[in-house]
């Protein structure tokens, strides 16, 4: 291997293993906050993906219908249980968020013909479809769970995750779908040709792991939510609800997961099932990190990125193998270097 | 209306699982009065608070707060309305600093569009000076003390109508649980209803206006404080020889 094709390896570990870092981000968020291993963070991106390249090909993406379905769903049991709890000032909310806000998006979707718009749009758009199913599938799914153990929560994700990826091949088929890129430019440095999409999927990585810095170390909400999940009993009696929080980081997560489908679909294909291994590199990430630690996850991350495009130069045929191998030594290490200290309330 | 207590407990009952820790207890909270509950460990004190809080659900009884009977009791929504629990173990977030726990402390408050937790702050910190020198420094680095002024200062923060202190004097040197006792008995000036649960009872009934005695989850005894430092089973079991001061 010479000099030139160990830059290409890294520039290519390095803009996958910033996704896996975005992603990772997003697991030990979700899990610090509410307890959940979410195994279907990487179905958030292949919806982004597919929803955006949907609507770039004129069609109204499946994941639509989601959004109407599971607001009606939500609609349904929060209005029942309002009604019940005598809480009538609650129902505005609900049937904004859940009937309205769908139903406005679609009739949007309708008239402006977004393969029209200018990728700023369409990427909004696909946001605006695919963010919103966050905080509903915790609510349909986690909610009703939120006091159970870490055990059954991460059984309640191998269900979203199969059910997600079933509806995805109803949605978008079988067929993958490869987005245009942000920018067609290249950029020449040293001999070096770095695609333009590369620079973009790092620096936009980067904004918004830095925006996700500030969002926690300066606004009250990402404080409550660093509160949540430090002591849960503490941030209930200031008066952050538990379910305010859940929905808070499940929000979080859908974003970053479909922000990083977006990013990734003009350098691979995405299928419908292609978020789960990209998810499970991002889980490795995380685990490095032990679930805790946001900077050790996002190294580790990124080391995940790098170790598989070499390894596909290597050894290509067992490139997923090395990667998933590597989660060994890593536990040993963990378990051998944790202190066990269970938090007593 | 001014005549409604802040809180009346009629009834209460509350059990973990099939074991009944609370047997039918009702006790009430004047206006800008300070209520202490006395009792042995195991007593049923912090169930108690609990239950007030909407931490535990109960089994029976009536709670009724500021006048209105509470049919479901959610911990946000007494939030909401000015009651804040100090619990026993104190629930602070150590890995974060003394002023952020504060300003956490005024999260329903902003929720509900207030913006004076800066004001309110400054006000938490002349109370407590030794917060405002350590505002930076991490809750779970403080000392005993410490932690437990942060826990006080993080309730005042929500500018309650109703403060629930769980064992405020727990663990504490003389010396601080004065200064602790004597910034309780401040807040009632300021017209903050307490209800006080404590080990210390020579210290609390001394403060309260009026005192509950609760034994195995009954109340045994109740009277207005004075009344209490003078009744000899109360003596005998709390406050040992010497009685009054
Ligand atoms: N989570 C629980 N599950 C089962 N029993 C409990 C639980 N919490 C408390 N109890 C029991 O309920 C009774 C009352 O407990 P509680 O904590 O209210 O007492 P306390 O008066 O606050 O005591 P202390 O002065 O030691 O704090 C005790 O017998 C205790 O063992
Ligand atoms: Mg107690």
């Amino acid at each position: 291997m010479d000099f030139q094709i160990a830059l290409l390896l890294g520039q290519d570990g390095i803009t996958n293993g910033a996704i896996y870092a975005l992603l990772a981000l997003a697991l030990v968020l979700v899990f610090a906050v509410t307890r959940v291993i979410f195994i279907p963070q990487g179905e958030y991106v292949a919806f982004g993906a597919l929803t955006l390249a949907a609507l770039q090909a004129g069609k109204l993406p499946g994941t639509l219908w989601l959004l109407l379905g599971m607001g009606i769903a939500v609609a349904a049991i929060d209005l029942a249980l309002a009604v019940r709890r005598g809480t009538a000032r609650r129902i505005p909310a609900i049937v904004g968020w859940n009937i309205v806000y769908p139903a406005a998006l679609t009739a949007l979707l309708w008239l402006v013909k977004p393969a029209e718009l200018p990728l700023p749009a369409q990427v909004l758009l696909a946001l605006a479809v695919v963010v919103p199913l966050g905080p509903m599938v915790y609510r349909l799914a986690y909610q009703p769970l939120a006091e159970a153990s870490v055990l059954v929560l991460l059984i309640v994700s191998v269900a979203v995750h199969l059910t997600l990826v079933g509806l995805g091949l109803l949605f978008f088929g079988a067929e993958g779908s490869r987005t245009p890129a942000f920018s067609e430019g290249n950029l020449e440095i040293a001999g070096l040709t770095i695609s333009g999409q590369t620079i973009w999927v790092v620096i936009a990585s980067l904004a918004l792991i830095v925006t996700l810095y500030q969002l926690f170390e300066r606004t009250l909400y990402g404080k409550a939510l660093r509160a949540t999940a430090i002591n849960r009993v503490g941030a209930r009696l200031m008066g952050i609800s538990t379910t305010m929080a859940g929905k808070l980081s499940f929000l979080l997560a859908a974003a970053i997961g479909a922000f990083s489908g977006i990013l990734i679909a003009p350098i691979t294909t995405i299928y419908y099932d292609t978020g789960f291994l990209i998810g499970l590199k991002g889980f490795v990430g995380a685990i490095i990190g032990g679930l805790a630690s946001y900077p050790v996850a996002a190294a580790g991350a990124v080391l995940v990125g790098l170790l598989e495009s070499f390894s596909s130069f290597y050894a290509s045929a067992f490139k997923e193998v090395i990667v998933f191998t590597l989660i060994i030594p890593v536990l040993l290490w963990r378990s051998l270097t944790t202190r066990h200290v269970e938090e007593v309330e | 209306m001014s005549t409604a207590p802040v809180l009346e407990v009629r009834d209460l009952c509350v059990s973990y699982g099939k074991v009944e820790a609370l047997h039918h207890v009702s006790l009430k909270v004047e206006t800008g009065q300070i209520v202490t509950v006395i009792g042995p460990n195991g007593a049923g004190k912090t169930t108690l608070l609990s239950a007030i809080m909407g931490v535990l659900p109960r089994s029976q009884g009536e709670i009724a707060y500021l006048g209105h009977a509470q049919r479901e009791i959610e911990v946000e929504r007494m939030v909401a309305q000015g009651m804040t629990l100090v619990p026993e173990s104190r629930a602070l977030f150590g890995e974060m600093t003394v002023e952020d726990n504060l300003l956490l402390g005024a999260f329903m408050r902003h929720r509900l569009g207030h913006r004076d937790e800066r004001a309110t702050m400054a006000q938490v910190f002349e109370i407590f000076p030794r917060l405002r020198e350590r505002h930076t420094q991490m809750a779970g680095t403080l000392s005993g003390g410490e932690r437990q002024m942060l826990a006080v200062g993080r309730a005042l923060m929500a500018r309650p109508r109703l403060l629930l202190l769980d064992e405020p004097s727990l663990g504490l040197a003389p010396l601080i649980v004065r200064e602790i006792f004597r910034i309780v008995a401040d807040l009632k000036k300021s017209g903050v209803a307490v209800l006080l649960v404590e080990q210390n009872a020579r210290a609390a009934l001394q403060i309260a206006d009026y005192g509950y005695v609760l034994e195995t989850g009954e109340v045994a005894i109740s009277g207005p404080s004075d009344q209490l430092q003078d009744d000899p089973k109360v003596i005998e079991s709390y406050l040992g020889l010497g009685g009054k001061h």
